[in-house]
């Protein structure tokens, strides 16, 4: 444990959730520099996540407890280590915990493993063939419980009470709030380079519990989940005539968003729901459009020769940041919601393009076009401040964590055209590959399940 | 796009090298790849096309497609004579109608490439429409990145991938 973890454990006892003070210590400096990123991977915290006990190995719908308690520690340890702050440990290499340890750690010996920070828990099968999944995270050197919850679930959904479990402890550690248990559309692609074949397709913010909702007769793309998560909106070629549809996920049915002669695309959900923007495409001139979710007229909010698409609202809904091409290159540029005050917010070397607003409304990701690459990076919503987290031949799209805290994006790789979803922390850290069945592009992150 | 500056600077060391502008290149490329379309081969067919067919119509005419630069739509000489025989073709069978198709390289964003495309396949309909074909034959579609027909990562395959097609609807 070095001093700077001792400090910040002793903080940590007088009230203050670390990263809360982590990000204090950033938001003084002047700018964002590699030294801060650096010293912020520095201060991650270990975090002993062994196997979850169980009061006794019972069989059950989602598999015995025993293995259970195993394989929700293994989604916790995953989960956490998504993140920039976290170093967790096991559960693997750690020895698994009785009953009476869950509440009564054994705090010397995980002391000597150099934990700073303990999770333990408990699954138990119930007599209405439901879980229950025990929650706790302990501070391990002043020995006080920091966390402790638990969960009911039905079988189907035991991996969400680890996400939750997950989400709990991140939040309490961090003074973030919580992005685990969540849910991404993407499109799945499969076959060769020259004739794609790409499904809607649906999975837990971690890859797992994947569903395609498309057959892959109509070539599929750009979607993105309402907020409410019973629907999709996206873009499908059926029938050769690329239009934007809904697919009401429960009714496995879609409906038409706008009924045109012209080519509509680049479909968006409003924060809450109820608006939606598409680009459309009127004698090869691109603008953006704005319908009611529920159809009627809609509402032209860009007008010009220039290519105007993409669209993503501020998390209040006043604002929306698009892309357009009417300065000779790809730039990201900020409105107001009835498309006035168009202002140019992109500056930097190379094309940008593809802009998301946060959740959490500090910053806008977008994908920057320069030097033979493309790159993910994010800046504030005055476009200062740039950073770009990524480096590789096409990283494209980002889509944000429900906390704003998380990117994931697609990789595109040279010659072969093979996709896959990828997820980079904020600060540039953790990239890793989101396990697919196949290849996988253009992800939409959802919000927080309820 | 990403890679402009330097796929101009290639096209530009081409024009200092052979001194022949960037899209000329495309003559000396590679056939297409099985399966897709040869106006040349159409000619040497025994049987002669049926008139006003699709086969017809790619024997008769130049070419069914013309090729663009990066993040470009204009429509240049060669591609002009290119459109000016499909014109002429549609001229002698006015019943005909045609899709065009707008395409992109892989080297842009998606949604960009959706509308790129779409603004290619309206430039060679536009010029379709100025040799007097009646624009309500023509319907276009972009298909963005989504179609490339010549799979390399490389400079040849993009130009050959940046195209709007003419297709005849029988």
């Amino acid at each position: 444990m070095t001093k700077l973890r001792l400090m910040i454990a002793a903080i940590l006892c007088a009230v203050a959730p670390v990263a809360a003070v982590m990000a204090q210590a950033t938001a003084t400096a002047p700018a964002p520099t590699r030294e801060i990123v650096e010293a912020v991977v520095d201060s991650e915290m270990t975090i002993a996540v062994p196997p979850l006990a169980t009061p006794q190995p019972m069989e059950t719908a989602a598999g015995n407890t025993e293995m259970l308690g195993r394989q929700i520690a293994a989604i916790i340890a995953s989960d956490l280590d998504g993140s920039s702050a976290f170093k967790p440990v096991g559960p693997s290499g750690l020895r698994a915990i009785n009953m009476a340890e869950v509440t009564a750690p054994a705090f010397g010996e995980w002391a000597g493993k150099n934990a700073e920070n303990l999770v333990h828990g408990f699954v138990r099968a119930n007599n209405d063939a439901t879980l229950t999944v025990g929650c706790y995270l302990y501070d391990v050197s002043l020995k006080s419980e920091l966390v402790r919850q638990g969960f009911v679930v039905g079988p189907r959904d035991w991996r969400r009470a680890a996400h939750k479990c997950a989400d709990a402890i991140y939040a309490r550690l961090s003074g973030e709030s919580p992005f685990f248990d969540s849910r991404i559309a993407y499109i799945a692609e499969t076959g060769p380079k020259g004739n794609r074949v790409k499904r809607l397709a649906i999975m837990d913010s971690d890859g797992a519990n994947h569903r395609f909702i498309t057959n892959g007769q109509a070539l599929a793309l750009t979607p993105r989940f309402s907020p409410d998560y019973k629907s999709i909106l996206y873009l499908s070629y059926l029938g050769n005539r690329p239009r934007i549809f809904i697919y009401d996920i429960a009714a496995g049915k879609q409906r038409l968003v706008t009924e045109s002669v012209n080519q509509t695309f680049s479909p968006r959900w409003s924060p809450d729901g109820k608006s939606i923007l598409y680009s459309m495409a009127i004698g090869g001139n691109t603008d953006i459009y704005r319908i009611s979710a529920n159809g009627g007229v809609p509402q032209q909010l860009t007008n010009g020769p220039g290519i105007e698409t993409g669209g993503s609202y501020s998390p209040d809904g006043t604002k929306i940041v698009f892309e357009s091409d009417r300065s000779g290159s790809q730039q990201i540029y900020v409105m107001n919601a009835d498309g006035s005050s168009q202002q140019r917010i992109s500056f930097g070397a190379g094309s940008h393009a593809t802009p998301e607003w946060s959740p959490r409304g500090d910053l806008i990701a977008f994908t920057r076009i320069g030097g033979g690459q493309f790159r993910v990076g994010v800046f504030t919503p005055a476009g200062n401040s740039e950073r770009l987290l990524t480096s590789n031949w096409q990283d494209e799209a980002p889509t944000w964590s429900p906390n704003g805290r998380v990117i994931q994006f697609f990789r595109t790789a040279q010659g072969s055209g093979k996709t896959g979803v990828w997820q980079v922390d904020v600060t540039g850290a953790k990239e890793r590959k989101i396990a697919t069945p196949v290849d996988g592009s253009d992800p939409s992150w959802g919000p927080l399940l309820p | 796009m990403a890679g402009k500056s330097q796929m101009l600077a290639a096209g530009l060391a081409l024009i200092a090298i052979t001194g022949c502008a960037p899209k000329q290149r495309l003559e000396d490329l590679p056939e297409p790849p099985r399966g897709s379309v040869n106006t040349q081969q159409s000619n040497l067919d025994a049987n002669s096309p049926l008139p006003g067919s699709t086969a017809d119509f790619l024997a008769r005419v130049r070419s069914d497609r013309i090729y663009f630069d990066t993040d470009r739509s204009d429509i240049d000489g060669e591609d002009q004579a290119i459109l000016a025989s499909q014109a002429a073709w549609l001229q002698r069978f006015p019943n005909t109608r045609v899709t065009l198709e707008g395409h992109c390289d892989e080297r842009g964003t998606r949604d960009y490439n959706i509308a790129l495309g779409a603004r290619r396949a309206n430039a060679a309909k536009n010029f379709l429409a100025a040799q007097g074909v009646n624009p309500a034959r023509v319907t276009t579609v972009s298909y963005g990145k989504e179609r490339p027909e010549a799979l390399g990562s490389d400079e040849e395959s993009w130009a050959r991938n940046r195209r709007a097609v003419t297709i005849t609807l029988q």
